[in-house]
């Protein structure tokens, strides 16, 4: 296909709006591929368990089994791991936020001696491997007395050098004469970051705030090191564990697997802007 | 990584002018100036940056650069669950190079991140330039590839072993359908590992795509009437414009992308356990067991260690690439 520099102003000529729609119909069966196996979570989950263990599959379950979700939420202690669940990650949200947006501002707007020595090192963290520490931290966790707590899920993971990054960018374009201003009519340094920096940051904010709650929400590895009884398991802990050695209850667990994305989902829906801002802007998810 | 134009808050400029003017009054009007002209006052410009990062500082010493410390110290013990050490020089190195269960499983990380960080770039590229053009439903169409990222590696897990269970999966019922022998998914050594790195594109080609169309998005149609003027194909466009100016792009979504599938457990360790055998076992997996199932920590942080100089080098070596790259360009 020879574009000649005449032809590109000639709106969409029939040679490109073929390809157009090929194009589109190769970007919407990649879509359904991708939407699959999420309408193959709720159409197991509505599934009776005779339907699901019959070599007969079905794309639609013949019976509506609405009473899956509560029989499969009753059959686990959900409740419980739901409120360990929501108050891990609203915990870390409050802290994560908070300490991030101080580092972040103070990277950007002071100049102090050591800064650069400082920033490059907490950036280094992103090197460091779960491999190395995930060992030492729970030795370091369980001297603390935090073993099966809110804090030693929390805590491990409050720093982010994401956060620092992407509010240290978002912070640079705070113009200094702002704070200067400030300075001379003699407001302190914190009173400046509540009342001047913090109603700025919003849009820095939303992202740190969303993608907190979303690592924390979806957490494995550390939350299954750091939570050792059962009663202060997450909700994905306690998803894994409904995969029974003896065999599955597959509808019971497509329902449980589905309601734990729902909160998440809601998140996407809602701000799906500051979900693309935050991956482009930084690289991170 | 800090010099990035074009990917970073598009709208960030007028969204801080706008919230600039609303916050104007109150913040001028009141407070008059300090009386104290006391030591704190006249010093605090200084100290106070000290004390804004103290928080984030001790939270990434406490649980970030003293563990990554202690775990060369307690890769030289005996160290077992319930506290007991005991100084045993490089023995739990040693061990490491005659196990090769450790091996193994060195390896099966190294597979599952060349067969997740390639895949999953050309794909979220190839997303990526389909969705950058003007089509209908674009904005649904991209939510739909994205979406997926936001679900824990938990649930990915759960439905890919579902999706492909041996015995009631529709993967094996749709390929029956198209004359495929049953393949035993989950239960063969052969099938576990690509199972599990074809679910993981699920959650990442939309992670790619994200980030290839902000770096789409930052190129100049200029570039692109130019080329054409000088009458360059669809191919040649994207040989020579599209692919030079998304360089820094690629680059970041492959360290990043090595990253991610280099720490890989949930998605393993709920989907296949790293069976069957121990044909899909990762690193953090194997050092997992090792500390809180067999009580062997000393060995465990060794191998810490050792992945964590295998990441240095990469790194190292991954930067001098991409330094060499640009002076050469």
């Amino acid at each position: 296909m020879n574009m000649t520099g005449a032809k590109r102003f000639s709106k969409a000529s029939g040679a490109s709006r073929a390809s157009d729609t090929i194009r589109w119909i190769v970007a919407a069966i990649g879509a359904l591929v991708m939407l699959f196996p999420l309408y193959w979570m709720f159409a197991t989950a509505l599934k009776s368990k005779g339907e699901v263990f019959s070599r007969q599959i079905h794309l639609w379950p013949t019976q509506w089994e609405w009473s899956n979700f509560s029989k499969a939420w009753n059959s686990m202690p959900f409740t419980h791991w739901y409120i360990n669940s929501f108050a891990i990650a609203i915990i870390a949200v409050i802290i994560t936020v908070f300490i991030n947006l101080l580092a972040g501002y103070t990277f950007a707007k002071y100049k102090f001696w050591g800064r650069d020595i400082i920033f490059f090192a907490m950036l280094s963290t992103l090197m460091i491997p779960i491999q190395a520490i995930i060992v030492p931290e729970f030795l370091i966790i369980s001297k603390l007395g935090w073993v099966d707590s809110y804090w030693g899920v929390v805590f491990p993971r409050a720093a982010e050098a994401f956060g620092i990054f992407m509010v240290r960018q978002f912070m640079m374009s705070i113009p200094d004469d702002l704070i200067e201003a400030a300075r001379l009519d003699g407001a302190s340094e914190f009173t400046i970051f509540r009342k001047i920096i913090l109603p700025l940051s919003k849009p820095a904010i939303a992202v740190l705030v969303i993608f907190t709650f979303m690592w924390r929400w979806n957490d494995f590895e550390w939350p299954i090191v750091a939570l050792q009884s059962q009663h202060a398991y997450t909700v994905p802990l306690g998803l894994n564990l409904m995969q029974g050695p003896y065999g599955t209850n597959w509808p019971y667990l497509m329902a449980m697997a589905l309601v734990s994305i729902i909160p998440i989902l809601i998140i996407f829906v809602l701000f799906q802007r500051y979900f693309v801002q935050g991956i482009a802007s930084t690289g991170l998810k | 990584m800090a010099e990035r134009p074009g990917l970073g808050f598009s709208s960030r400029e007028s969204g801080v002018e706008t919230a600039l003017r609303q916050n104007e009054q109150p913040t001028r009007s009141n407070r008059p100036p300090q009386k104290q002209a006391g030591w704190w006052s006249r010093h605090q410009k200084r100290i106070i940056p000290y004390i804004f990062i103290t928080p984030n500082l001790l939270v990434f010493a406490v649980f970030m650069f003293i563990p990554l410390l202690f775990a060369f110290y307690v890769s030289f013990h005996q160290w077992s669950l319930i506290g007991t050490s005991q100084f045993n020089g490089f023995s739990n190195y040693s061990e490491m190079v005659h196990d090769h269960q450790f091996w193994q499983s060195l390896r099966n990380t190294v597979v599952y991140t060349i067969g997740t960080v390639p895949t999953s770039m050309v794909l979220g590229l190839a997303v990526a330039l389909l969705l950058n053009r003007k089509l209908p439903a674009r904005g649904l169409l991209r939510s739909i590839y994205f979406m997926p990222v936001v679900i824990s590696g938990v649930v990915v897990a759960l439905v890919g072993e579902w999706l492909f269970n041996d015995n009631y999966g529709i993967v094996d019922e749709v390929l029956g359908r198209f004359g495929v022998g049953t393949i035993h998914w989950l239960s063969s050594s052969t099938w576990a590992m690509p199972t599990l790195i074809i679910m993981t594109l699920w959650i990442r080609v939309g992670f790619c795509m994200v980030i290839y169309l902000a770096g789409l998005q930052s190129i100049s149609s200029m570039y692109y009437d130019a080329a054409k003027v000088d009458g360059a194909t669809v191919w040649g466009q994207f040989r020579h414009v599209t692919w030079p100016l998304l360089k820094p792009t690629t680059f970041l979504i492959l360290i990043i992308n090595v990253i991610f599938s280099f720490k890989v457990f949930d998605i393993v360790y709920v989907m296949t356990g790293g069976g069957p055998g121990f044909s899909t076992t990762v690193l953090v997996q194997y050092i997992y067991e090792q500390a809180f199932q067999n009580s062997d920590l000393g060995y465990a942080c060794a191998m810490g260690v050792v992945v964590y100089l295998l990441i240095l080098i990469f790194t190292v070596v991954q930067w001098r690439i991409s330094r060499q790259g640009e002076s050469t360009y």
